[in-house]
């Protein structure tokens, strides 16, 4: 019998078979199915309603509101009445409103543990795989599905292992990590297959770094990300209320075949800047030093975990950001901002003079607080970059780490944030 | 037990890389799918939506699909009456979509010859692409029955309200 992938174990597991095969077509047991505010109830009750039918399990799903919170508007405000009134309606009792982003609010609440087969109504569902498990983006018609049935097909993908040694050096980060390889790779490198993270780096990571990683898994066009649990991810399952169960069932096989290997070297990454309109189009910082910029955003999924204000922390103690420039900080989650005023993060970021917003996708796609005007150019600690993403078409997106971006606002341009790092630490 | 799927048509063909913006324009987007379909791959074959009648294949090379995720680029094909595509590859989202629609979408590495006025015959069944114009067969990856099912019944959401009625009759 051939070596399995992690991922082949899970889908293996879910399908009821004791192997799988890249390619081919399975049907899968959903162990867990998560929607928000926006792709969530208001599309998929037309379709249950027009089938008539219940959800499978309400235990298995969860709700998070995050894209239109809080409301600004009529339309945002019925979105936000519509999904409460669906999960009312339909006895689902695991329900985030305004907790914070869907993908850093599942993870923080335990829903998560290796080994699960999860589908989520969000491309940046791969954010899931952080814990090891195997989660992925599905459309309405797709989530409709498994709401009904508890079940979806899926056609076995191969998966692509993304290998990096060595150790990341002061004010580098997962986010320049998933930037070199965006630029390596492109857009399309993941080919709709599983991108497995390892490796020495990856062993040193954080488990909110490492949901950095898997959640930019959708900038290389994968399916999803995977990074194997070790006793990291089990101490942060427990700790988040989960089950993280029989770790060493969900690794790898040794022999296992991997479509292709790509290597990295962490020593040698230097802070990644991605201009527009692509997160492809990454080089050094130093190829945009003094680009000019109106905002700096410090939000979203990929970039305001609690140790993402804590790199921005890092740079702006003690300074201030430039009279040219506007901080905008949305933590990722309730838990995220409650965590950093306790810590004092909190006090560093807003004497520097950083504005705090509302935990929600916010700006970065579009739809919340802080979005550009025309000809106005923003770097963010987000994940994409498209075009008129964040405003009019006209406007330019950078995308940098959280250092990046706090050297930008205390800069008033593009800078290295390894200049305002010497001396260490917070 | 609904039909196995078996589809033939007259052959369209394109190249590679052909993408969901092709298939299903932006700038349409804000209107009935019924003008998105009419617009459905223009860019590159300006006689495909116009000229197509239903039951009529799509030949084409890798990565069909490629792109975003917009269920329309697959639904777009069924309104005009596509009813199945061969390629060599697709995007995996789009071949998703697809399936979801009741599109038959097969995959074949086989270097099939045809021309555009050829009439093709796909069996998803057996995994077989054949040129009833000129004879020839070719192989294509098989798809297992359960999903040979749902395409029969047009797409994922028909075919559950299939199931549930059968369910409600019992
Ligand atoms: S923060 Fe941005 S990337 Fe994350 S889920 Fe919200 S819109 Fe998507």
């Amino acid at each position: 019998m051939p070596g399995q992938t992690l991922a082949e174990k899970i889908i293996a597991k879910a399908a009821g078979q004791e192997t799988v095969t890249a390619g081919e077509i399975v049907t899968c047991r959903v162990d867990l199915a998560m929607m928000h505010d926006s792709g969530g109830p208001r599309r998929v009750a037309p379709i249950l309603e027009r089938l008539g039918a219940k959800v499978w399990d309400t235990d298995r799903v969860v709700v998070v509101t995050d894209h239109y919170v809080p409301a600004v508007d009529a339309e945002s405000a019925h979105i936000l009445d519509t999904t409460r009134k669906w999960v009312a309606a339909n006895g689902v009792d695991n329900f985030h409103d305004m907790q914070g982003i869907c993908h850093v609010v599942l993870q923080e609440n335990g829903h998560l543990s290796p080994g699960m087969f999860v589908v989520g109504g969000d491309s940046h569902s791969p954010s899931g795989g952080a814990v090891g498990c195997f989660m992925f983006g599905v459309g309405a018609t797709d989530m409709a599905g498994v709401l009904v049935t508890g079940e979806t097909w899926i056609k076995v993908p191969s998966t692509i292992q993304i290998l990096w040694s060595g150790n990341l050096s002061n004010g580098v980060s997962a986010k320049d990590m998933m930037l070199a390889a965006c630029a390596k790779m492109g857009m399309g490198g993941g080919d709709y297959q599983v991108i497995e993270y390892a490796g020495e780096t990856i062993s040193g990571l954080s488990m909110q770094e490492r949901l950095t990683l898997c959640n930019m898994a959708a900038e290389l066009g994968a399916q999803t990300g995977i990074i194997a649990a070790d006793q990291k991810t089990a101490d942060y399952v427990t700790a988040a209320g989960g089950n993280p169960g029989d770790i060493e069932k969900w690794q790898g096989d040794a022999d296992a075949a991997y479509r292709a290997v790509h290597e990295f070297n962490a020593n040698t990454l230097s802070p990644q800047v991605a201009a527009p309109h692509s997160p492809a189009n990454s080089s050094g910082v130093e190829n945009h030093a003094g680009q000019n910029v109106h905002q700096a955003y410090i939000g979203a999924c990929t970039g305001a975990k609690l140790e993402d204000l804590k790199m921005a922390a890092r740079v702006l103690k003690g300074r201030k950001v430039a009279s040219n420039v506007r901080l905008l900080i949305a933590p990722a989650s309730t838990r995220t901002t409650a965590e950093a005023a306790a810590d004092g993060t909190l006090a560093t970021l807003t004497a520097a003079g950083a504005i705090l917003m509302p935990s929600g996708c916010g700006a970065c796609a579009g739809y919340g607080a802080g979005v550009l005007s025309e000809n106005e150019v923003c770097i963010a600690s987000t994940a994409r970059n498209f075009k008129g993403r964040m405003g009019p078409g006209n406007s330019d997106v950078y995308l940098a780490s959280p250092y990046t971006v706090a050297a930008a606002a205390v800069a008033g341009h593009i800078a290295d944030p390894r200049e305002f790092l010497n001396g260490g630490g917070a | 037990m609904t039909e196995p799927v078996k589809e033939g048509g007259r052959a369209w063909l394109f190249g590679d890389e052909v993408d969901t913006d092709v298939l299903a324009p932006g700038i349409y987007m804000k209107g009935s799918m019924e003008e998105m379909a009419s617009h459905c791959l223009e860019t590159v074959d300006p006689a495909f939506a116009p000229g197509v009648r239903p039951g009529d294949i799509v030949l084409a090379g890798a990565n069909f699909g490629i792109g975003s995720s917009r269920e329309q680029a697959a639904q777009a094909l069924t309104i005009l009456g596509i009813k199945a595509v061969v390629a060599k590859s697709y995007g995996g989202i789009f071949y998703r979509n697809a399936l979801n629609f009741g599109l038959l979408a097969v995959t074949s590495q086989a270097d099939i010859t045809a021309s555009p006025e050829d009439r093709l015959m796909v069996d998803g069944e057996v995994g077989k692409v054949t040129n009833l114009t000129t004879g020839e067969t070719w192989g294509c990856d098989p798809v297992p029955p359960h999903l040979l099912d749902m395409i029969a019944a047009g797409g994922l959401v028909p075919s559950l309200e299939r199931k549930l009625a059968a369910q409600q009759v019992k």
